[in-house]
């Protein structure tokens, strides 16, 4: 019954504006309105031209500077402090090109509307005022370029030696990390290898895996650099730490990497938003099927001492998984128990 | 010289078999559906088009309806989505992700592609050059049935059973290879690829014809110099897909060796579904680059005819010349050959070479030096003009605004720095709905209201044309102004929902703001499909020249037959956009009348050329 009515009202609706719309034909037709090449709607139209102009700037004010709280949440990195002022500069200076140009253009609609007793301005070209104007934006570009080159070329440039290795390996639907253990090394990998408990692919014949490990959680010390080795297992994934200002594609083949200095522990980030249950998280930007809005992360960045604590007290991956002790060739098991903090088997 | 005389012998070839033709009768069949007339053809594009941008339109509102209140009971969707709604009555995520993934689709290939190109270099080459039709119609018949069978296949796809693709309209391998990895990969992908490699045919026999048209069939007197600046950009337009739509036709080909002869093009190390895959070597990074390589340049196959639409609209309403002519066909040719050159600005962050980056990223700002140049002369078009705001002329206004407010966020983006914190954002959204989507579909909405006379022989009603233009210009602002700040907060692109993440809790009222506009918006767009549909029939008969235009197609009958002009197609004297010349008792002077025939209005060296065209005469 209900639904009835409303579509009955709706029809009624409908062929109600549909009277109006043939009144307000019959009565232009009568009044002879369509002879005039431009009337009353005419004006209405340019004026509106001005309404929105005022309008939408007071609009854009006001939502600017109600939503700017939320703008790039503060940066937690060295390099997003240098890319954020680039980003405010740039659009400090789009935001004049923005309003510079809708103010004449919608002042030249109201302004120049037509008008019996006036004939336009035959004004096909002039040589001057365009150059000027290529001339313009070809150097505020030429400037927003060679700054964002050589920020860019900083940014990507090789990691320091000394930066913390994290791999990182995306798949359907979640993270993974690995770090490198007491050798400083990440071992070698063959997608082959991998199975429901050695998601990795750790190749045990690479004496470098036999020490690695495979936290829950991405722990970063802070104030040093970081250089993530990217993976993906099956499809196209991507690292976003929006903190960080940082990401990368991860690429089924193909190894990709990008480095920066966290500037502020989680506990300094949580006094600096003022929201006690801040973390850093970690999110995919690029589509990977159905859990592509949940592949989230943590990330704790810490105190150089305290990381190092954590990074010691971390079990190889390995002693969790001693099944997988039978599958590192015969000369090195020894060394592999060792290496991975298990008891070495004397009687052989 | 030797040009003008091949036009002249072709188009009069072209007048006797008119002739031959003219006394039977086509038959209903050949005359509307199978049809081989320029005409109809464009309006075959512009029905489909029509459509096309409805289905787009509509799933577009059903995933805003998703994103503006998650986790809302979507029950009542069931009877349009079926098994899409899960029994909790929320919408399945993979289908979400199938609804982005066709919108784009649809909406960048479907309607702004074919139903903007299509529609308007069909029927307007041959009316604005002064031919009797393409060069070849059967060709361009075929263009469209094309066309349709690709529609006919995409529209299938929707209502599979495992659903249509849904990888994104970018269709990034392996995700859409492998139907382990998504479900919409299977048939779905299928029907994609095949749909898309029947419309990159259709689109390369349009562009073709467009070309050939343009350069061979030009009526007597009409130079390049004297093209209208649509015909500019629908020849340019045709070059850029001709140039770029086969690099396409080649990704998908490949893509469909990798998914269904075990080729390994794209893929490398996979381990899926509990086995390792035996591809190894290929590299999805490689098709990025050939997707690419049409991509980018396809945004200016979907724009460049809006602008050239607008030129003309603008010119013809401010009762002005278009200022800088030549610097405005001069700026459409470098932004197409710019277009080829700046692709890889979509690929910063996927792990290419950085230094590429650094090169594209260079390439990419040129770009926006023509743009800029664009925008300022259609501004200088304005001023000192006398403007008539027709509905075109309003959607043209419009235009220009969202090429400023769109392109010039496209000069953070392509800044390769500012990109890695913005790519794959709503920034990109934001940014690209304006300057490509708006623009491009304003420009579409723009040649509709301008080119409806000439179409149909009738006029469409102003106030409606009125109030649908100010209903869409304020909601396509109200939707994608906010959605920049929703990518400076740095939310990710296709996400089903933004629950899970601390970072992105914000904006949720936002979110439910750009929902409803959408759906206001959307529902405006039924405005015009009232005012388009009645006045076919009802609408006001048109008068020959309604708009007091300049360029060819206003001299034809009120419904140009087949063949256009029923006599001697005319000979053009002076370029397309002499309004309001000094002296001169009207504000405009059409193309073919002659410079002899206007000595005081004529400029200095005008009156030479007028001294010449008497001669030629006796």
């Amino acid at each position: 019954m209900t639904n009835f009515l409303i579509v009955s009202a709706l029809i009624l609706l409908l062929a109600i504006l549909f009277l109006v719309f043939r009144i307000q034909t019959l009565v232009s037709v009568l009044k002879g309105s369509y002879h005039q090449r431009a009337g009353y709607s005419n004006k209405v139209n340019a004026f509106l031209f001005m309404a929105f102009l005022v309008f939408g700037l007071i609009a854009l004010y006001w939502s600017y500077t109600s939503s700017t709280k939320d703008f790039l949440p503060e940066s937690a990195s060295e390099h997003g402090v240098i890319t954020d002022k680039l980003f405010w500069i740039t659009m400090g200076i789009i935001t004049i090109a923005f309003v510079v140009t809708h103010v004449l253009l919608f002042y030249f609609a109201y302004r120049y509307q037509y008008s019996d007793k006036r004939k336009a301005e035959f004004f096909p070209d002039n040589t001057k005022l365009e150059i000027i104007w290529t001339i313009i934006p070809a150097v505020v570009m030429a400037g927003l370029v060679f700054s964002g080159l050589k920020i860019w070329t900083d940014i990507t440039a090789p990691a320091p030696e000394n930066a913390t290795l994290v791999e990182i390996k995306g798949k359907q639907f979640g993270w993974q990390v690995r770090y490198a253990g007491s050798d400083g090394k990440i071992g070698g990998y063959d997608y082959r290898l991998i199975d429901a408990t050695n998601t990795f692919g750790m190749d045990f014949s690479d004496k470098s895996n036999f020490d690695d490990f495979v936290p829950r959680e991405i722990r970063l010390p802070k104030g040093k650099p970081v250089q993530f080795n990217i993976r993906a297992v099956d499809v196209l994934h991507s690292v976003f730490l929006p903190h960080f200002r940082q990401k990368m594609d991860a690429v089924p083949g193909m190894m990709t990497t990008f480095h920066f200095v966290p500037k502020y522990t989680t506990e300094e980030m949580r006094a600096i938003t003022g929201n006690p249950k801040f973390n850093y998280e970690l999110a995919c930007t690029e589509i990977c099927g159905r859990g592509h809005f949940a592949m989230r992360m943590i990330v704790v960045v810490e105190e150089e001492d305290a990381y190092n604590k954590w990074y010691k007290e971390q079990k190889s991956w390995l002693s969790s998984n001693p099944d997988y002790i039978a599958s590192v060739p015969h000369s090195m098991k020894n060394l592999a128990l060792e290496k991975a903090g298990l008891e070495t088997e004397t009687s052989n | 010289m030797a040009s003008s005389a091949v036009s002249t012998s072709t188009a009069h070839a072209h007048d006797t078999h008119h002739d031959e033709h003219e006394h039977h009768e086509l038959s209903f069949i050949r005359k509307y559906v199978f049809s081989e007339d320029h005409k109809t053809i464009g309006k075959q594009f512009l029905f489909t088009g029509i459509f096309w941008a409805i289905i787009g339109g509509l799933l577009s509102v059903l995933f805003r309806i998703q994103l503006g209140f998650p986790g809302a009971d979507l029950t009542f969707l069931k009877p349009l989505l079926g098994g899409w709604i899960t029994a909790e009555g929320t919408l399945d995520p993979e289908f979400y992700l199938a609804m982005v993934t066709m919108h784009g689709t649809i909406m960048v290939f479907f309607v702004l592609t074919a139903g903007l190109s299509g529609t308007f270099s069909n029927f307007l080459i041959p009316l604005q050059v002064g031919a009797r039709d393409m060069a070849s119609g059967f060709m361009n018949m075929l263009s469209y049935w094309f066309f349709f069978v690709s529609s006919v296949i995409m529209f299938i796809s929707l209502f599979i059973k495992t659903g249509p693709a849904a990888g994104g309209w970018v269709i990034y391998p392996p995700l859409s290879a492998l139907p382990q990895a998504i479900s919409g990969s299977g048939l779905g992908m299928t029907l994609w690829l095949v749909s898309m490699a029947l419309f990159i045919v259709s689109s390369l026999l349009g562009g073709i014809n467009y070309i050939t048209t343009v350069i061979n069939l030009r009526t007597q007197g009409m130079t390049f110099s004297r093209l209208p600046l649509t015909i500019w950009a629908f020849f340019l337009t045709a070059v850029i897909g001709l140039l770029s739509f086969p690099v396409l036709f080649s990704a998908a080909l490949l893509l469909i060796f990798d998914r269904s002869f075990g080729t390994s093009f794209y893929l490398s190390e996979i381990y899926i579904g509990g086995e390792a895959l035996p591809n190894m070597g290929g590299s999805p990074i490689l098709f990025q680059h050939l997707f690419w390589f049409l991509g980018h340049p396809e945004v200016y196959i979907v724009l460049l005819p809006a602008l050239g639409i607008t030129s003309e609209i603008i010119a013809t309403n401010s009762r002005k010349p278009i200022f800088g002519y030549k610097a405005m066909v001069l700026s459409m040719v470098a932004i197409g050959f710019l277009s080829f050159i700046v692709w890889a600005h979509h690929m910063f962050v996927t792990g290419m070479n950085p230094f590429l980056g650094s090169v594209f990223m260079l390439l990419t700002l040129i770009i926006a030096v023509p743009s800029a140049v664009k925008a300022f002369n259609y501004i200088t078009t304005l001023w000192k003009g006398n403007i008539v705001f027709t509905p075109a002329m309003l959607f043209s206004i419009a235009l220009v605004s969202f090429f400023i407010s769109g392109g010039l966020t496209g000069i953070i983006l392509g800044n390769s720095a500012l990109d890695i914190q913005l790519h794959d954002t709503y920034f990109v959204v934001a940014h690209f709905h304006l300057v490509m989507g708006s623009a491009s579909f304003f420009g579409l909405m723009a040649g509709v209201y301008h080119w409806f006379p000439k179409m149909f022989g009738r006029m469409m009603d102003e106030k409606l044309g009125y109030i649908h233009f100010w209903l869409t210009f304020v909601g396509v602002y109200l939707v994608f102004f906010p959605l920049h700040y929703i990518g400076i907060a740095g939310f990710p692109r296709r996400y089903y929902s933004f629950t899970s993440y601390d970072a992105f809790s914000s904006f949720t009222d936002l979110n439910m703001f750009v929902s409803i506009s959408a759906i206001i918006t959307f529902s405006a767009q039924f405005i015009f499909l009232f005012n388009f549909i009645y006045s076919i029939f009802r609408g006001r008969l048109a008068p020959a020249n309604p708009w007091r235009s300049n360029t060819l197609e206003w001299t034809t009958p009120r419904i140009p037959e087949h063949g256009n002009w029923p006599g001697k197609i005319p000979t053009v004297y002076r370029w397309p956009y002499d309004y309001s010349k000094p002296g001169a008792p009207e504000d405009f002077i059409p193309q073919n009348v002659p410079l002899s025939a206007t000595p005081e209005s004529n400029l200095e060296n005008e009156m030479e050329e007028a001294q010449k065209e008497q001669v030629a005469a006796h």
